[in-house]
């Protein structure tokens, strides 16, 4: 099997007596994409949090890459290799498309405020190469960012290209591991379409490890090499698209006992 | 039909995807969804047709060196055409105020820090100038050595107020860099006393501060004829300039970008790796560092530092100057720093020009307003008319209800005075009512809509031109701050983003 990219070892997070993820055991290996599913308050996003250092899990250790990263700043964890997109789109409004991914840069360029008033060759050629990222980061998406697009500002987009935007940003992070949390939320069929094939895509093309939250679940079945399913904080189900959405615990966190009842 | 007939017509120029989408997959759903319509509709908005919109596209063509090197040279070229030491000394404190102006656009416009203690950096950097060319504790450093050691110590003291406050934001760091503002003014009033030892002489100020000297070349203040010496403006405009370039490369590079990302978003630049509150720090440290700079050329230009030169006062008007021009733009805040400066020292001394100003501002927003239709004849000639049955009336009754101060300066302020009411002596309740009654009509005037509007504006204009000539005239030096307030409540109306500011969006 391949490496290990991410594991989750016994992690719990609690806010005061509420406890949001339930000493979770989770394992995302090197080229896989795994989709988290459950019912809203079922902990998702929270994991998202926890993997990314927003939050500072209560119990166990988060590992990337067989190094623990429990405890660390968001910074510090981006810079290792994990980029993230948000379920409620934050991009940075006010500023140009280009300068979107441009920003998303910082982590793995060098060049300071002095060398910049300066425009040493260094910094130069260091702003060039920014460039360049954030132009093929944005051709990764064909027409739908390219152009005048560029310069216009990010809120001038629309929905739909401001989640393309905000994946395109978090790949100039130049992550190992993605995740997408909700790709596919508020986009009408099409485009849901093109969001399953641009996934894969993230994958052959980009080499990207992926972790996904996905509500629709014709998108969790086109993607998944594996589904992870939540409920209450505690995992319920893991394994194959088929089985997990078959599996009784699931359909019991979706629909309720009632409806296991009757059935 | 006519409903989507007109999003067709609207939408003359489709943009890419649109066609093929429309064409080819028609039954996959609404390839333009109505989000991608009102983003593509609001693209257009942004693009101002016919000239005026030519002009502007045309202005904003024009390359940012060229304004900056237009502007110094406007700034070089004034004490050929203005001898007199007044002018040069208001083109000074110009100067100051547009390096402060774009110290506190780092933190504020790029940054997003609300730090309410940017004066005291201004401060600091004074005394620290002082405290280091003076016989304070005889120490007379060369000005090489002394500005850049100011500007770092700036830097520092600026860095060392963000490090308790880096967690901060909003609210709670604007109150906590306001208590260091304050802490700054106690201990400059009482440095007279730290364990025995007068450091800043308290109220007393520091007096005798060195005059400028490069490699051994002293630079008296003043010339031979006791006039102002023009090589200070010189000396503050270069290094004006060497700040305006220096942050403008800094703004196009990759800690602008940061600087910026941590204004919009600062949890997702964040988690987009960058560190935020080291940024937060650095544009602190900037801000203080450009404003202890600019501490320097006062201290030395006047000789003297008392802790009465950093007041709130001071605050606000660089502030205002930020907010006005545009928060985040650089031309802006020197645009927004120019018209402040210049109109607080217009105001100063309320001559002709500035009586004949406030008829002719009131005209243009009258006409921006109304746009040459009905209502503004209606409201122009009823003010006049108006005006002059009053005048007419009131000089019938008595003489000396009209007989006020006729100041014959200009053919607008002449007029003026033959149509408004000025009496030779106001009785004591008259400003304040007058005033308080102006305050009360402004205010209704927003609560009613269409033609009552209209009938309400004509009383309240006559009554705005009363307080002016009676009331506001004879007190410049309140009257100032209120014209600039009431300019920054006009502007946040008109146009939120400030003069030159980029138009800022949320979407809720």
């Amino acid at each position: 099997m391949a490496e290990k990219v991410l594991e989750l070892e016994g992690v719990s997070m609690a806010f005061g007596g509420l406890k949001v993820v339930d000493r979770l055991e989770m394992d995302v290996h090197d080229g896989e994409i795994v989709s988290v599913i459950g019912p809203n308050g079922a902990g998702k996003t929270t994991l998202f949090n926890l993997v990314t250092g927003i939050y500072e899990p209560t119990e166990g250790d988060i590992r990337f890459a067989g190094e623990s990263i429990t405890g660390l700043d968001p910074h510090k964890i981006t810079r290792k290799g994990i980029a993230r997109t948000f379920q409620t789109l934050r991009l940075f409004l006010n500023m140009s498309v280009r300068e979107n991914v441009m920003a998303a840069a910082y982590g793995h360029t060098k060049a300071g405020a002095f060398r910049s008033m300066c425009r040493t060759p260094g910094q130069r050629r260091e702003e060039r190469e920014i460039r360049a990222l954030a132009e093929e980061r944005l051709a990764f998406f064909g027409e739908r960012l390219m152009g005048y697009r560029w310069d216009q500002p990010a809120y001038s987009l629309s929905y739909a290209n401001r989640r393309r935007l905000e994946i395109a940003r978090a790949t100039a992070t130049k992550p190992r591991l993605l995740l997408l949390d909700e790709p596919a939320a508020g986009m009408n069929p099409r485009e849901t379409q093109e969001i399953t094939e641009l996934i894969g895509e993230l994958r052959t093309d980009g080499g990207y490890t992926i972790l996904v939250i996905e509500h629709d679940m014709h998108v969790v079945e086109g993607i998944s090499d594996r589904v992870v399913a939540l409920d209450h904080g505690v995992k319920i189900a893991e394994g194959s698209f088929e089985a997990v959405a078959t599996d009784p615990r699931v359909v019991e966190a979706y629909l309720g006992t009632g409806g296991m009842a009757r059935k | 039909m006519s409903g989507p007939t007109d999003w067709d017509d609207s939408l003359t120029t489709p943009l890419e995807g649109a066609v093929e989408a429309s064409t080819a997959e028609a039954d996959a759903g609404p390839a333009v969804g109505q989000d991608e319509w009102v983003a593509r509709l609001g693209e257009r908005r942004l693009h101002r047709g016919g000239a005026l919109g030519l002009l502007e596209r045309r202005v904003s063509a024009v390359p940012w060196w060229t304004w900056l090197t237009l502007l110094v040279a406007i700034i070089c070229l004034l004490p050929i055409g203005f001898e007199s030491g007044y002018v040069r000394r208001v083109a000074f404190d110009t100067v100051v105020y547009l390096l402060l102006a774009l110290g506190l656009n780092i933190v504020v416009g790029w940054g997003g820090l609300l730090d309410l203690g940017f004066v005291a950096f201004y401060g600091t950097g004074a005394y620290a100038y002082a405290l280091l060319s003076s016989d304070q504790y005889d120490i007379h450093l060369p000005t090489i050595v002394t500005i850049p050691l100011v500007a770092v110590i700036g830097g520092i003291v600026g860095w060392l107020v963000g490090l308790p406050s880096r967690r901060l934001t909003g609210d709670y760091l604007a109150i906590v860099t306001l208590f260091f503002f304050q802490v700054f003014l106690t201990v400059t009033n009482n440095g007279d006393d730290v364990f025995g030892e007068s450091v800043t002489n308290g109220p007393n100020g520091i007096l005798n501060v060195d005059e400028f000297s490069f490699f051994g070349w002293t630079l008296p203040r003043a010339t031979s004829e006791g006039l102002f010496n023009i090589r200070y403006l010189y000396v503050a405009l270069a290094f004006f300039v060497l700040v305006y370039v220096a942050l403008h490369l800094v703004n196009d590079s990759r800690t602008g970008r940061a600087w910026r990302s941590l204004r919009e978003d600062p949890l997702a630049a964040e988690l987009m790796g960058m560190p935020v509150n080291r940024l937060k720090l650095m544009a602190f440290a900037f801000g203080a560092s450009v404003a202890a700079l600019t501490g320097t050329f006062a201290t030395a230009l006047n000789g003297s530092v008392f802790p009465q030169n950093f007041e709130f006062p001071l605050l606000i008007t660089v502030y205002t100057m930020v907010i006005l021009g545009g928060a985040g733009s650089q031309a802006g805040v020197v645009v927004g720093a120019v018209v402040v400066s210049v109109l607080l020292e217009a105001l100063r001394d309320a001559g002709g020009d500035v009586r004949a100003g406030f008829y002719i501002v009131l005209l243009l927003a009258l006409v921006g307003a109304y746009r040459g239709s009905r209502k503004l004849v209606v409201v122009l000639g009823g003010t006049i008319v108006v005006g002059v049955i009053a005048h007419v009336v009131a000089g019938a009754i008595d003489d000396a209800w009209t007989a006020g101060p006729a100041e014959d300066s200009g053919r607008i302020a002449a007029w003026a005075s033959d149509w408004v009411i000025v009496p030779a002596h106001l009785a004591g309740w008259v400003p304040s009512a007058t005033y308080v009654g102006l305050v009360a009509l402004a205010l209704a005037l927003t609560l009613v809509r269409g033609w009552t509007r209209v009938a309400l504006l004509v009383p309240t204009l006559y009554l705005a031109s009363f307080v002016w000539e009676n009331v506001m005239l004879p007190h410049p030096e309140s009257t100032r701050y209120i014209v600039i307030g009431a300019l920054l409540v006009a502007m946040m109306i008109a146009r939120p983003s400030g003069l030159l500011g980029e138009r800022r969006v949320e979407i809720v």
